[in-house]
C-alpha cells in the first residue's frame, strides 16, 4: 500500500511539471505586445517602475528561467505578485473559497438528485420513471451548461420569480442552489446513468439472492447490499468530479455573477496577469490530480478484492 | 391436455399421504415469459419432504429443479419468471398465497437456502463475519457482541478452522470449501426446519466435495432437518438421500426410495442415467449415455416430453402424457410403461 | 502541438504497405479471420437499428441540419447580416418567424445560416481529434513500453487542463482582443484549441481497444505468418477498434456544437460578423428581459442538434453493445 501510493505520487510529479509548463509557456511567453502595456494607466511606465518589475519577474532572462524562479517560489507556497503588486495569494484566498462552495453545493446536489434517480430507475427498468430518467439525463448531458443556466435563470428567477436570478456578494446557501444544479447538471445525468446500470446489474447477483433468502427486509436488502456494491462506480465519478466542476464553474459564475475564479481568470487573462492565471490553473490542476488519487485509494477501501500493491 | 394433466398429477400427488406435512410443493407451474416466447419451466411438480428426512432432486440443468427451489424460497426473477399454478405448504399453509411479509419471516428461519457457487452467492464487499451476524441482528435484534458471539458459534460448527480469527476476512479470502462452509453456517445460523442445497458441491474439487457432503449430512441430522438437495450427480446423492425425485423436462418423472430406486429405476430416464455412470467393473467399454437432448421448453414435445430419446418408446408414448402414478410403497414413475420396467428380469 | 507527430504517424502505414503484399501466403487466411467477425456483429447492430425510432428520428435532423449548413439559402430568402434598425426587437411574425433582433436582423435567417459554422467548426474539430488521438493512441498500445509510458503521460497533462478554462487561455492568448485574425483564422483557432484539449480521450479509448485486441487469435496468427506492422494495423486492428471510435465521434460531433456555441457564448470563440448559433446567443443574452425569442430559437436548434448527434451515437452504440441486447 506504501509503496502503491509512493509510486503514484512520483507518477503525479511529471504530470504536474508538464501542466504548469505547458500553462506557463501558453500564458507567460505567448502573450504577444508588452506586459507594460496599459498597466500605468494611459501615459507608458516610467523606466524606474520598468526595471523594478523586469529584475523582480526576471523579464529580461530566458522564459525556462523565469519558469524555474516560478516553480521555486510555488514550492515555497508562494504564488508572487500581479504587476500592480498585489499578492496573488490573496487574490486567490478572496476568490477560491467562492469557487470551491459553488462546486461542493454542485457536487451535493448532483449526488442526492443523480443517484435517487439512478436507484430508482435501476430498480424499476422499462418503467416510467425509469424512462423519464433516460430521457432526462439525456437532455441535460446533451444541453450545454450556458443553456441550461440562461434557462432556469429567465424561468426560475425572471418569470416565475422563485428564486433570485443573480447570487450575491454573501453567498447564501438558498442562492447557491440553482447555480449548484447548472453546475452539476452534467455530472448529475451521467451519475444516474452510472447508478441506474450498476443497480439494475447488481439487482440480478446471486448475493443479493441470497440476502433475499435470508429473509432480511427489503429496504435492508437495498439499502445495505444492492446499494453498497452499485454506490462503488458511483463515487469513483463523484470524487474524480470535484476538480472538473470547480475547473468548468468559469460560465455557471458568468452567469450568476459569482466572483469565483472563473471571473479571475477571465479578468487576469485579459489584462495579461499572466502570473494569476498560471497559479489559478496550478491549484485546479493540482485538485484534480490528488481527487483522482484520493479516489483511487477509496476505491480499495470500498472493494475489499482490490489491493493496491 | 393440460386440464387431464392437472386432475391426474394431483390425484397421485394426494393419493395415500397424511396432512401436515413439513413442505410440499404440490402440482406447481411456473412459466418465464420471453422475447422470444414462453418457456414452460415447471409442469405440474409434486414432492415433499418432511423433518430428518433427505429429499434429492435429481435432473439435468434445465430440468427445472433449481426453479422450483427458487419458486419455494420466493428468489425467482419475475419477470420473466411467473408462477402459473400449483401450491408450496409449509406447515400446510400455502406459501403463494402468503403475504410478502409473512413469507419473509419463513426464509432463513423456516427454510433456509445454500447456493452453488458461494463465491458469487455471498456479498463481496461485507466479511464473512457480517453476513452471518447480520441475520442475528436484524431477524433476533441481537447485541452486536451477542451476535459476533453466535456468529463465531456457527463457524465453529461448520468446522471452520480459527472461527474467531476469519470473523473479519472477506469471501474472497477464504478457499472454496472454506468458502461454502462459510455459506452452510449463514443458512442455518437461524435454525431451519427446512434447508433447500442446491448443487451444494459442484463448484468445489473432488476431495472438497465429500467433506462438505458429510457435514451437511451430519448437520441435517443433528437438527433433524428435512433437506432438499438438488442435484445432477448420482453419486453425490447414493450416501445422503432418503429418497430421491427425478426430474425431466418440468416434471417429476420418478420417485422412490434411495435403494429402489438404483436397484430397480421404474422410468428410462432414470435408468439411462444410472447406465451412464461411469464403472469400475466395465472397464474397456464405452460409455452408455442418453441419445439426444433435452427439449426445448418453449416447445415440448406432445406426449410424453422424453419420448424423442427413450430407447423403449411406442406410439402411446408420443400421444398421451403419463401421468405421475404410484406403483408400489412410496414409489411413483411417469412411465407408461413403469410395471414392465420394474418388473423386468 | 502535437500536429507533426499525427503527420508522421498517419503516413507510416502506407508507406509500409507495398513491402508487405509482397509476400504471397499472409494474404488469405488473416484477411477470412477479420472479416467474419465484424460482419456479424455489425449486422446485428443493423438490424438492431433498424427497428430504433430513436435512430431514424435523430439521423433524419442531422440531414436536415447539414443541408441546411450546406445550403441555408433553401430555408430563406433573407439575408442573415443585414440589419434594418426600424424594425429592431420586433417579435416573431408571419413575415419574419423569429423576429428580429436589436440591429434588425432577421433571427430565422440567422439562426439557419448559423447551422454552417457550429457545424463545420464541430465536424472538423472531431475529425482532428479521432485523427490525432487516435494515431497516439495506437502507438501507444502497439508500441508499448516507454513509448506508451511518455504518451500516457502527456495525455494526462492535457487532461488534467480544465476544458474551458485551457480553451479560454489558448483562445485570448491567439484571439485576444487585440488580435485580428481573418473569419477561417479564428475557425482554425477554434477548431485547434477543441483538439487539443479532446484528444487525450480518443487516446485513451484507442489505447485500450489495441491492447484488447493486439492479443486476439486471429491477429498473432497474422503475426506468424509473416504480416508487417504497417498491415497489422491497417488490415486487422484499424477495423476492428474503429466501432467505438466512431460512436464516440458521432455523440463528440454533438458535445463540440455545445462547445463551440460556450466559447462564442464567452467572447472568446468565432466572432461577428460570422454567424453561429453561439454567436447569436452570446448577442442575445444581455436582452434576456426584453426579448426572451431572441434567445429562444436560436437555443432551440441547438439543443435540437446537440440532442441529435448524441442521440444517434448512443443508439448504435447500444446496438454495436451485446450486452445491452
Amino acid at each position: 500500500m506504501g509503496r502503491y501510493l509512493l509510486r503514484r505520487l512520483l507518477q503525479l510529479v511529471p504530470v504536474f511539471i508538464g501542466t504548469t509548463l505547458l500553462i506557463y509557456v501558453l500564458v507567460w511567453v505567448m502573450v504577444p505586445g508588452d506586459p507594460f502595456a496599459g498597466k500605468c494607466g494611459e501615459r507608458p511606465c516610467p523606466p524606474g517602475f520598468v526595471a523594478m518589475m523586469t529584475e523582480k519577474f526576471h523579464l529580461d532572462q530566458p522564459w525556462y528561467v523565469q519558469y524555474a524562479h516560478y516553480m521555486q517560489n510555488l514550492f515555497q507556497g508562494d504564488f508572487g505578485t500581479t504587476f500592480s503588486g498585489r499578492s496573488i495569494n490573496d487574490i486567490i484566498a478572496s476568490a477560491y473559497p467562492n469557487t470551491l462552495k459553488l462546486a461542493l453545493v454542485a457536487l451535493a446536489i448532483e449526488a442526492i438528485i443523480g443517484l435517487t434517480a439512478g436507484v430508482l430507475s435501476g430498480l424499476r427498468r422499462n418503467g416510467f420513471l425509469d424512462n423519464l430518467v433516460l430521457v432526462s439525463t439525456l437532455f441535460l448531458i446533451a444541453l450545454p451548461i450556458f443553456v441550461i443556466g440562461f434557462l432556469l435563470q429567465w424561468l426560475l428567477g425572471v418569470q416565475w420569480h422563485i428564486v433570485e436570478p443573480t447570487v450575491s456578494n454573501e453567498m447564501r446557501l438558498s442562492e447557491l442552489i440553482m447555480p449548484g444544479f447548472v453546475l452539476g447538471s452534467i455530472s448529475m445525468a451521467y451519475i444516474a446513468r452510472v447508478a441506474r446500470t450498476s443497480i439494475s446489474e447488481n439487482r440480478r447477483s446471486d448475493y443479493v439472492r441470497t440476502a433475499i433468502a435470508k429473509g432480511l427486509p427489503m429496504r435492508r436488502v437495498v439499502g445495505v447490499h444492492l446499494l453498497r456494491n452499485s454506490l462503488i462506480p458511483v463515487v469513483t465519478l463523484l470524487g474524480t468530479d470535484l476538480g472538473a466542476l470547480m475547473g468548468g464553474a468559469i460560465v455557471t459564475e458568468g452567469i450568476f455573477n459569482i466572483k469565483g475564479i472563473g471571473g479571475t481568470v477571465y479578468r487576469s487573462i485579459t489584462t495579461k496577469e499572466s502570473a494569476t492565471v498560471v497559479s489559478i490553473v496550478v491549484i485546479l490542476v493540482l485538485v484534480y490530480l490528488l481527487m483522482n488519487l484520493l479516489v483511487d485509494l477509496l476505491y480499495a477501501a470500498l472493494d475489499p478484492r482490490i489491493r493496491y500493491e | 391436455m393440460s386440464d387431464i394433466l392437472v386432475s391426474e398429477q394431483s390425484a397421485a400427488g394426494a393419493s395415500g399421504r397424511p396432512a401436515g406435512r413439513l413442505l410440499e410443493v404440490d402440482d406447481l407451474r411456473v412459466e418465464f415469459r420471453t422475447r422470444d416466447g414462453v418457456a414452460k419451466v415447471i409442469n405440474g411438480v409434486t414432492y415433499h419432504v418432511d423433518a430428518g428426512e433427505t429429499l434429492a432432486v435429481l435432473g439435468e440443468s434445465g430440468s427445472g429443479k433449481s426453479v422450483t427451489a427458487q419458486t419455494i424460497m420466493g428468489i425467482l426473477d419475475t419477470p420473466p419468471g411467473h408462477v402459473t399454478g400449483g401450491q408450496v405448504r409449509y406447515h400446510g399453509k400455502d406459501m403463494l398465497a402468503m403475504s410478502f411479509e409473512e413469507r419473509r419471516r419463513i426464509r432463513g428461519e423456516g427454510i433456509a437456502m445454500i447456493f452453488q457457487d458461494a463465491l458469487s452467492a455471498l456479498n463481496p464487499v461485507f466479511t464473512v463475519g457480517f453476513q452471518i451476524a447480520e441475520q442475528y441482528r436484524v431477524r433476533r435484534g441481537m447485541s452486536r457482541a451477542d451476535a459476533k458471539k453466535r456468529a463465531i458459534e456457527m463457524l465453529d460448527q461448520v468446522k471452520i478452522p480459527n472461527a474467531k480469527g476469519r470473523f473479519n476476512n472477506y469471501p474472497h479470502q477464504f478457499s472454496g470449501g472454506m468458502r461454502q462452509r462459510a455459506m452452510i453456517a449463514m443458512s442455518l445460523a437461524l435454525d431451519p426446519e427446512v434447508l433447500i442445497a442446491d448443487e451444494p458441491t459442484t463448484a468445489l474439487d473432488v476431495t472438497v466435495q465429500a467433506q462438505i457432503m458429510d457435514l451437511l449430512a451430519e448437520l441435517q441430522r443433528e437438527r433433524q432437518m428435512g433437506m432438499i438437495l438438488i442435484t445432477h450427480d448420482l453419486g453425490v446423492v447414493a450416501d445422503v438421500a432418503d429418497r430421491i425425485a427425478v426430474m425431466y423436462a418440468g416434471r417429476i418423472v420418478e420417485e422412490a426410495d434411495v435403494y429402489d430406486l438404483y436397484a430397480k429405476p421404474a422410468h428410462p430416464y432414470t435408468l439411462g442415467l444410472l447406465n451412464s455412470i461411469p464403472r469400475l467393473d466395465e472397464k474397456g467399454q464405452e460409455l452408455r449415455t442418453i441419445k439426444g437432448l433435452p427439449p426445448n421448453l418453449m416447445n415440448i414435445p406432445p406426449g410424453c416430453p422424453f419420448n424423442p430419446r427413450c430407447p423403449m418408446a411406442q406410439p402411446v408414448c408420443r400421444e398421451k402424457v403419463p401421468p405421475l402414478l404410484q406403483i408400489g410403497a412410496g414409489r411413483a414413475s411417469a412411465c407408461h410403461f413403469a410395471e414392465e420396467l420394474v418388473n423386468r428380469d | 502541438m502535437s500536429d507533426p507527430t499525427a503527420a508522421s504517424i498517419v503516413g507510416a502505414p502506407p508507406a509500409h504497405q507495398p513491402t508487405e503484399t509482397g509476400g504471397p501466403t499472409d494474404a488469405g487466411l488473416p484477411a477470412n479471420g477479420r472479416q467474419e467477425k465484424p460482419r456479424g456483429l455489425l449486422g446485428d447492430a443493423w438490424r438492431d437499428l433498424r427497428r430504433k425510432p430513436l435512430f431514424w428520428i435523430s439521423a433524419a435532423f442531422i440531414l436536415l441540419f447539414i443541408v441546411m449548413a450546406a445550403f441555408p439559402s433553401l430555408f430563406t430568402s433573407a439575408d442573415p447580416t443585414a440589419g434594418e434598425l426600424s424594425r429592431s426587437l420586433e417579435k416573431p411574425s408571419g413575415h419574419a418567424w423569429f423576429g428580429y433582433d436589436i440591429q434588425g436582423r432577421d433571427v430565422f435567417a440567422r439562426t439557419i445560416y448559423g447551422a454552417n459554422a457550429s457545424i463545420v467548426v464541430a465536424l472538423l474539430s472531431v475529425l482532428g481529434t479521432l485523427l490525432i488521438g487516435g494515431a497516439m493512441g495506437m502507438i501507444a498500445g502497439f508500441r508499448g513500453g516507454w513509448l506508451d509510458a511518455l504518451l500516457s503521460r502527456i495525455a494526462d497533462v492535457f487532461f488534467g487542463l480544465p476544458f474551458v478554462l485551457g480553451a479560454i487561455v489558448i483562445l485570448t492568448t491567439f484571439n485576444g482582443t487585440g488580435t485580428n485574425n481573418s473569419e477561417w483564422e479564428v475557425k482554425g483557432l477554434v477548431i485547434a484549441s477543441l483538439v487539443v484539449l479532446s484528444w487525450p480521450v480518443v487516446m485513451r479509448l484507442m489505447r485500450s481497444s489495441v491492447l484488447a485486441t493486439k492479443e486476439a487469435d486471429y491477429i498473432v496468427a497474422a503475426r506468424a505468418l509473416g504480416a508487417g506492422t504497417g498491415r497489422i494495423i491497417l488490415k486487422h486492428l484499424l477495423p476492428n477498434t474503429l466501432a467505438p471510435i466512431l460512436v464516440y465521434g458521432t455523440i463528440m460531433v454533438g458535445s463540440f456544437i455545445g462547445a463551440e456555441a460556450t466559447l462564442s457564448f464567452l467572447g472568446v470563440g468565432l466572432k461577428s460578423p460570422v454567424v453561429s448559433w453561439g454567436i447569436i446567443i452570446n448577442e442575445a443574452q444581455s436582452l434576456i428581459r426584453v426579448a426572451p425569442h431572441l434567445l429562444f430559437f436560436p437555443a432551440a436548434f441547438l439543443v435540437a442538434a446537440v440532442l441529435s448527434f448524441v442521440m444517434l451515437g448512443e443508439a448504435v452504440r447500444e446496438a454495436l453493445d451485446p450486452k445491452l441486447r
